[in-house]
């Protein structure tokens, strides 16, 4: 029989700080990846299975896919033990390191105006895992 | 000739977008719900083994849960290929604000003042980042 871990708080800000660094990792390698891809114009089925032809080859969406995995099984041991308004919110630490890294890593532009929707979101998405 | 502010390229792509960012924010909560809905019924699983995961998709809730998700990946990575990360992000967290109304009308989660107040600002930040161009990144064109 496996023992009950310690301290069942301490077990969730675990999951959140493996699923926070997976997700981040994973979103910035996805939007290398469709950024080498290009808009999407044209969604008929066949065009739409050319493109996932060449998605699967693309080294950073196999690689975000991979920290998705990860992510998102991380997520479901979160919700097994957490409040879906507690795990959701407590996930959304990455928007700020997302928003760091899309202007660094990317080079977007990303105007005042990002960083205080950024902010606003960030603050109101802590308020709701009080 | 002065260019007309909204060309007809632009208004297209305008609408694209807000069609992929309701598909990419509904996909997401009824995703996470369900999922949620569905773990609650398996019970607790923290485990490192693949075996007590694949255990749990056989859950009715968490399979719908699962494939919403995959609807939510891949209308989140056609949204990338044409907008900006640091537009996607703020914008689609909308879903927050659905994911904790959901939780107060189906699981009986409650709503604080703080979560209330959390709700006005995350709605608030979604506004002012729709407001900005969608992609500021040149070079979107395929690269080989």
């Amino acid at each position: 029989m496996r023992p009950e871990p310690p301290n069942p708080e301490l077990l969730k800000w675990a999951i959140v700080a493996v699923i926070v660094t997976a997700t981040t990792a994973g979103e910035l390698l996805q939007a290398l990846g469709m950024r080498h891809q290009g808009e999407i114009h044209d969604f008929r089925p066949d065009a739409l299975g050319s493109v996932g032809a060449a998605l699967v080859r693309d080294r950073y969406i196999i690689a975000s896919f991979c920290a998705m995995a990860v992510s998102f099984f991380a997520f479901m041991s979160l919700v097994s033990v957490a409040d879906l308004s507690f795990a959701v919110p407590a996930t959304a630490a990455s928007y700020v390191f997302e928003t760091i890294l899309a202007k660094y890593v990317l080079g977007e532009h990303v105007a005042w105006k990002r960083w205080a929707g950024a902010s606003l979101v960030a603050c109101g998405v802590a308020l709701l895992s009080i | 000739m002065s260019r007309p502010s909204v060309t007809p390229g632009a208004s297209r792509l305008k609408f694209k977008t807000r069609v992929f960012t309701a598909i990419v924010v509904l996909s997401n909560v009824l995703g996470n719900f369900s999922l949620t809905y569905g773990m609650k019924r398996v019970g607790r699983l923290v485990s490192l083994s693949p075996l007590a995961y694949l255990e749990a998709l056989f859950n009715p809730w968490v399979t719908l849960g699962v494939l919403l998700l995959i609807l939510w990946t891949l209308s989140h990575m056609a949204l990338l290929s044409w907008a900006d990360l640091s537009y996607v992000l703020p914008v689609t967290a909308i879903g927050y604000v659905l994911v904790t109304l959901a939780g107060w009308a189906f699981l009986d989660e409650q709503i604080s003042a703080a979560r209330a107040a959390g709700i006005v600002l995350i709605v608030s930040g979604v506004a002012l980042v729709g407001t900005t161009p969608l992609s500021t990144f040149r070079g979107t064109e395929k690269r080989r």
